[in-house]
């Protein structure tokens, strides 16, 4: 711990950018992937139900 | 020309509407974030008594405010859908929810870091530290409530009555500073003015609007993807160029 207060007071500016403004914009990326992948899953799954469908009409 | 704004209520219009606006706000979100960025850490001078560290304002107010303004807009939007029973409302609650709660963590998160050379401790139980916490777990609380109900519209209910009752937990956030005495300075900056410099003003407003452009962006994403999900056995989804293919 006092290692990394003595670090800390003479990096500020990493301190400040790797703790805070990197973590932050590591978690929007990471947002960001998890909404495309939801997107891309969820349209996956819509395809393939309407796929069943059209064929259990066919059937009839 | 007048606007038919009820029009976009309904999830068939709004679906096609959030689509063309996600890449306007999401480049002015990375334009802004770029802005506010050079600005924060080449214009801004020095702080006099905090050295660097202060530089973690820029992203630590901004979000802090859209973890509080999010709650609201959420609650709000989940008052609609339990009062008119409207639909897109409960949806766009729900999409909220996520990005509020990365808000609160950033906030929480950027504080410590914060709170470390400045205070010497990362964590102390603060007003205005603990309510924040308080915000992150209703978030969490209103995600968890929501995931647990098989039935979405009674999930959206359950979960509205939550977000709703919690609201009150953002003023509280607000004014935690006047009323109690905390560690946590005041607001830097006031409806009466500021003693901020104007470089600082400068990177904190943009970063704050570049964070309110990235929200909106990603809940409109998000909200598409619910209103796939459950508008599935309706025939305009069907229709849609993006599942037909």
């Amino acid at each position: 711990m006092i290692g990394l207060d003595l670090w800390m007071r003479e990096n500020p500016l990493t301190y400040v950018w790797l703790g805070s403004y990197a973590v932050a914009l590591l978690i929007f990326v990471i947002e960001i992937a998890m909404v495309i992948h939801k997107r891309k899953i969820t349209l996956q799954q819509v395809r393939m139900m309407r796929e069943v469908q059209d064929e259990a009409g066919d059937d009839n | 020309m007048a606007i038919n704004w009820f029009k976009y209520s309904a999830p068939t219009n709004f679906y096609g509407l959030a689509g063309k606006m996600i890449p306007w706000f999401a480049f002015s979100a990375a334009v802004l974030f770029a802005i506010g960025l050079y600005i924060g850490f080449v214009v801004a001078p020095v702080d006099a008594q905090q050295g660097e560290f202060y530089r973690i304002i820029f992203i630590h107010v901004p979000s802090s405010i859209l973890s509080m303004f999010l709650y609201l807009v959420m609650a709000g939007y989940a008052a609609l859908g339990l009062i008119f029973n409207t639909r897109l409302s409960a949806m766009m609650a729900t999409a909220i929810a996520p990005t509020g709660a990365l808000f609160a963590f950033i906030s929480l998160w950027t504080g410590a870091l914060w709170g470390k050379p400045m205070w010497g401790a990362w964590w102390v139980w603060d007003a205005r530290l603990t309510s924040e916490l308080i915000l992150l777990f209703l978030y969490l609380g209103y995600i968890a409530l929501h995931a647990s109900i098989d039935d979405p519209r009674r999930a959206d209910r359950a979960a509205a009555l939550l977000s709703i009752v919690g609201s009150v937990n953002v003023p509280i956030i607000y004014f935690s500073v006047k009323w109690w005495n905390t560690l946590h300075q005041g607001s830097s900056i006031k409806f009466t003015g500021t003693s901020m410099h104007i470089a600082m003003q400068q990177a904190m407003f943009t970063v704050l609007v570049a964070c309110w452009l990235y929200a909106i962006a990603v809940v409109l994403a998000r909200v598409r993807s619910i209103i796939l999900e459950r508008e599935r056995n309706t025939t305009w989804i069907g229709e849609l160029p993006e599942v037909r293919s």
